[in-house]
């Protein structure tokens, strides 16, 4: 057992359900008690979802657990199967049914005789993975799944598109600006005469995953979802693939010659020419984005040798780490990350970025290190900004987990050119902001004027007694003094001097308070 | 001209295929009404993360609850649960110094078979603190009936009532000069200017809103001798014969049960203090109990209507669905009904119709007097059915969890999101307002975006 109080990657099924619910028309029941389909809340408060959430529970209550599921499980995925008759149903085990040891693929396999719709089991341990990872194990299994199914059939078209393109893997649901980042990746490919073959699992069907081996390459700008599916494609169907995140004006033009060398080994043939994107990069670092003359200019020059410090998971805290100490000469104190399982990439992508590198789930540990480097900004998660505000550092979000407000509704991609610009507001916003409140506070705040208006309340004629002000005392203090003010008003119109607990509720009542 | 047609509630169960919050949420608002208590969930990844989510900004303000969270070693039992336990508790107890540890079971200990019961009497004989366990899991419960668990849990550690004459309290005195506490003394000598029994009440309120019901009862000139619970776990009142109970709110069964059959309190069968109707009728119900004759009641209870009007011009007329997940709905409704609304469909995750008796009689009446038909009272409602049932309806407002509320209104029905009920105050007289002010503020939202054209924006 570990006590636990926050953690940073939720668990397997949700990973699961991000996938499959961000494709098209697939629908996910999960085995699962009542209260486990917490994630339809989230996807609708926090996404703004506008359509249901294509995700059920077949219910795991005391019955089950007495008799086994028995015709449930199969019964509510051929009912999802007529009511919205979805391409796809994927079944989902919990960690409840992972317990249970119920055999779900029994389950599965006597379901897809009756449905029209395909069904599969997810396949995610409960106990051994996390969200990301289970998110893609469940991409690169859909994938095989279509992929072996159109083999079998020997229909596959296995013929590359005319003209370059490129699959992007990993754009998904409740993502950290992934929804920004995808048009701005598309706009990049765009510029480089790079047509997008297929997005996937973000608004794809999983009838047309068959084609995805038309493309010339494939794109996974993150690296926690969508690495497994890329090296499946790679292994099975010779797809090459750029994992270099675009984030950066360093990290987009290596991935830009990346994409160029790929492009490269076939565009003599197909194109019959070769394509040269330099000086597409020269133009865009130094024109469209505004990231590396930022670099330059002596705002920039004010941030050099201040501590940051980093901290997410792995994709986001290396790339703002490099962007930090490399672009923008930071000093990086200490990089973590809470992707444990990718420890050993992270340590090699960050080497001579930072003094010291840090991986942990345990949000107290990351606490504490930014206790101990009193760095002047923090860039990491939500919980990092919480640290920062006891500790009255700045802190800028970078990574997921998140909230409602890094689900914005503004264009703020943190790929690509228009990403190096967010990024360099974002840094530099949090610093000044750090600097600002650092010298108010050496000169003693805003106003150090007296206010010498009298206050409205004249505490003369009115008296509150031992049980009010206890009452009063009780009301939590940010609408105190609004209550204080309200009951007062109200006693000296209805002439009363005596203040009880009974006025305080009268004045409640007849004021709207 | 009323209709004499006296129509008897008709449930209709579904599949149970809806969408509430887990149980174990009940620590969020428990660990702030008991003080000095420490809730520890003993669960999986699943647990955290919902209560992680669920309640936003709480957890980053060290709150008094955590997760014991369970890997494989303790699912295949390689890992012994008592030392597990302790362990943790010992930790708990070092950091944060509780009064009282209230372990919550949920579906993976229900699974495992993880003898809470059994470890928590040991444990707590060795570290002194008292362990009270709850079996607050998804496999049984729906929501707020995780706080019932907790209360039913609690129920038997409040200490035993006397009864109150001079004489056993000298001998009780004597004999066990320290066990009387200064609770207990002071409930000696103040019942007996009483003329009535003590009254307990039950059900975890905030404390303002407590202290809102202990004055309209003291108006009454009943005195509440202790709520269950209480603001600290060492003033939990005594309980046993003689002592009369009464729920405030609706989804208190098991705790109700326990008080008679295990504590054997004297449940008093009301309808619930919310709305003014409801207010009303629970002191009047608790005055009878006593042979109190109520005074000024009536005219309180128009007093706070007339004060509503703007609301109820509002509300008039227009039709209400509840989609059901927190028990609150059967009183909700009743008082909406009072509102002048029409209720099509009354969704409830669970129906206690013998706890529930008197809010269900007040309902009938309520419709009665409205000349309205009596809604149908849908028991482990299905969401999809239900969605389907509204796009018939078109109702004016529905009220549902936050999974649907966005589609909802995607599609141009009105919706309120139901936990804010849960959260806010709600009880009494005083707080009709506020309860008012939550439900008719989409109507009053959407009254200000009526004529941009934009209802519906589904794709």
């Amino acid at each position: 057992m570990k006590l636990a109080y926050w953690m940073y990657a939720g668990p397997a099924h949700i990973g699961t359900l991000r996938v499959a619910s961000s494709f098209k028309n697939v629908h996910a029941v999960m085995h699962a008690p009542l209260g486990d389909d917490y994630f339809n809340v989230m996807r609708s408060m926090l996404e703004r979802e506008r359509d249901f959430t294509p995700v059920t529970a077949s219910m795991v209550d005391r019955h089950v657990l007495a008799r086994g599921s028995q015709e449930r499980v199969v019964n509510n995925i051929n009912r999802k199967d007529k009511e919205q008759r979805p391409d796809l149903i994927v079944l989902t085990p919990t960690c409840t049914s992972s317990i249970l040891q119920e055999d779900l693929q029994n389950f599965v396999d006597r379901a897809s005789l009756s449905s029209d719709s395909d069904v599969i089991l997810a396949d995610v341990n409960h106990y051994r993975v996390n969200e990301l990872e289970a998110a893609d194990r469940t991409l690169e299994q859909i994938v095989r799944y279509y992929l072996n199914k159109v083999r079998g059939r020997r229909t596959m078209n296995q013929c590359l598109t005319d003209s370059p393109s490129a699959n992007i893997i990993g754009i998904f649901t409740l993502g950290f600006h992934n929804q920004h980042d995808c048009r701005e990746l598309k706009r990049l490919l765009r510029d480089l005469g790079i047509g997008i073959n297929q997005v996937i699992p973000e608004g794809g069907f999983v009838g047309d995953i068959q084609n995805l081996p038309k493309a010339w390459f494939n794109i996974v700008p993150y690296r926690e979802v969508g690495l497994m599916t890329a090296m499946y494609l790679e292994k099975e169907f010779g797809m090459p693939y750029v994992s270099v995140t675009p984030m950066g004006v360093v990290d987009t033009a290596e991935f830009i010659r990346q994409v160029q060398e790929l492009v490269n080994a076939w565009a003599p043939i197909l194109l019959g020419r070769k394509v040269n994107y330099e000086s597409y990069i020269d133009n865009q670092t130094k024109f469209v984005s505004q990231a590396a003359w930022f670099s330059r200019s002596i705002d920039c020059q004010n941030l050099t040798g201040k501590k940051a410090v980093v901290f997410g998971d792995a994709t986001h805290a290396a790339s703002i780490t490099r962007i930090l100490a490399q672009e923008m000469g930071i000093h990086v104190s200490c990089a973590g990350t809470y992707c444990k399982h990718d420890a050993e990439w992270f340590n090699e992508q960050l080497q001579g970025f930072c003094d010291e590198i840090l991986i942990t789930e345990d949000h107290t540990e990351v606490g504490d290190m930014i206790a101990r480097t009193e760095p002047s900004a923090i860039f990491g998660t939500q919980m990092e900004r919480h640290i920062g505000k006891r500790l009255a550092i700045p802190c800028g979000v970078i990574s997921a987990p998140v909230h409602i407000q890094n689900f914005p509704l503004g264009y703020r991609p943190f790929l690509g050119y228009e990403g190096t610009n967010q990024i360099a507001d974002l840094v530099y916003n949090s610093f000044t902001l750090g600097m600002e409140d650092h010298l108010l506070d050496l000169f003693g705040g805003h106003d150090t004027k007296e206010v010498i208006t009298e206050s409205l309340s004249t505490d003369k004629d009115l008296t509150w007694n031992l049980e009010s002000k206890a009452e009063l005392n009780k009301i939590p203090g940010f609408v105190r003094g609004k209550i204080k003010r309200n009951t007062e008003k109200y006693a000296r119109q209805k002439g009363i001097t005596n203040i009880t607990v009974d006025v305080m509720y009268a004045a409640k009542e007849a004021l709207n308070a | 001209m009323s209709i004499k047609t006296i129509e008897t509630p008709i449930f209709e169960c579904e599949t149970g295929n809806y969408h509430t919050f887990c149980p174990i949420s009940c620590v969020a608002w428990l660990y702030q009404k008991i003080e000095d208590s420490f809730f520890l969930v003993i669960g999986t990844k699943t647990c955290g993360y919902f209560l992680q989510n669920a309640l936003g900004v709480m957890i980053f303000a060290e709150p008094r609850y955590a997760m014991a969270e369970l890997e494989e070693g303790d699912i295949s039992a390689k890992l012994n649960d008592y030392g597990e336990l302790r362990r943790l508790c010992l930790q708990i107890r070092k950091d944060r110094n509780p009064s009282v540890i209230v372990w919550i079971g949920t579906c993976t200990t229900e699974i495992i078979k993880m003898d809470l019961e059994g470890i928590a009497p040991k444990l707590e004989t060795e570290i002194g603190i008292p362990i009270v366990v709850a079996r607050a899991n998804g496999l049984d419960y729906a929501f707020t009936q995780g706080e019932d668990t907790v209360l039913a849990a609690l129920t038997h550690r409040c200490p035993e009532h006397r009864i109150s004459s001079d004489k056993q309290c000298q001998i009780d005195q004597k004999i066990f000069p320290d066990l009387l506490t200064k609770q207990i003394k002071k409930n000696y000598w103040e019942d007996k200017s009483d003329n009535h029994p003590p009254l307990v009440l039950f059900g975890s309120l905030p404390s303002t809103v407590a202290s809102q019901l202990n004055l309209e009862l003291k108006r009454q000139s009943i005195r509440v001798s202790g709520w269950l619970p209480a603001q600290r776990y060492t003033e939990l009142p005594s309980l046993g014969k003689g002592i009369y109970v009464c729920g405030v709110n609706p989804f208190l069964s098991r705790t109700a049960t326990t008080l008679m059959r295990r504590r054997g309190c004297k449940l008093i069968g009301a309808p619930f203090p919310i709305g003014p109707d409801g207010t009303r009728a629970w002191i009047e119900k608790i005055c009878s109990a006593f042979s109190i004759q109520p005074k000024g009641l009536e005219e309180r209870e128009n007093q706070v209507w007339n004060n509503l009007r703007d609301y109820l011009d509002l509300l008039r007329g227009k039709s209400v669905f509840f989609m059901g997940d927190n028990l609150l709905e059967i009183s909700l409704s009743r008082f909406l009904i009072r509102c002048g609304m029409i209720v099509y469909e009354i969704g409830i995750p669970y129906m206690d119709e013998r706890y529930q008796a008197s809010e269900l009689a007040l309902l009938q009446s309520t419709c009665n007097k409205m000349h309205i038909p009596m809604p149908r009272i849908v028991e482990k409602p299905d969401n999809y059915n239900q969605i389907q049932r509204m796009r018939e309806l078109e109702p004016d407002l529905a009220i549902t969890g936050m999974a649907h509320a966005n589609p909802l209104e995607a599609r141009g029905i009105n919706t309120k999101w139901s936990v804010e009920f849960t959260f806010a105050q709600i009880h009494g007289f005083t707080n009709v307002k506020d309860l008012l002010e939550l439900i008719t503020r989409p109507l009053r939202r959407n009254d200000s975006l009526r004529d941009l054209g934009w209802t519906n924006l589904s794709v």
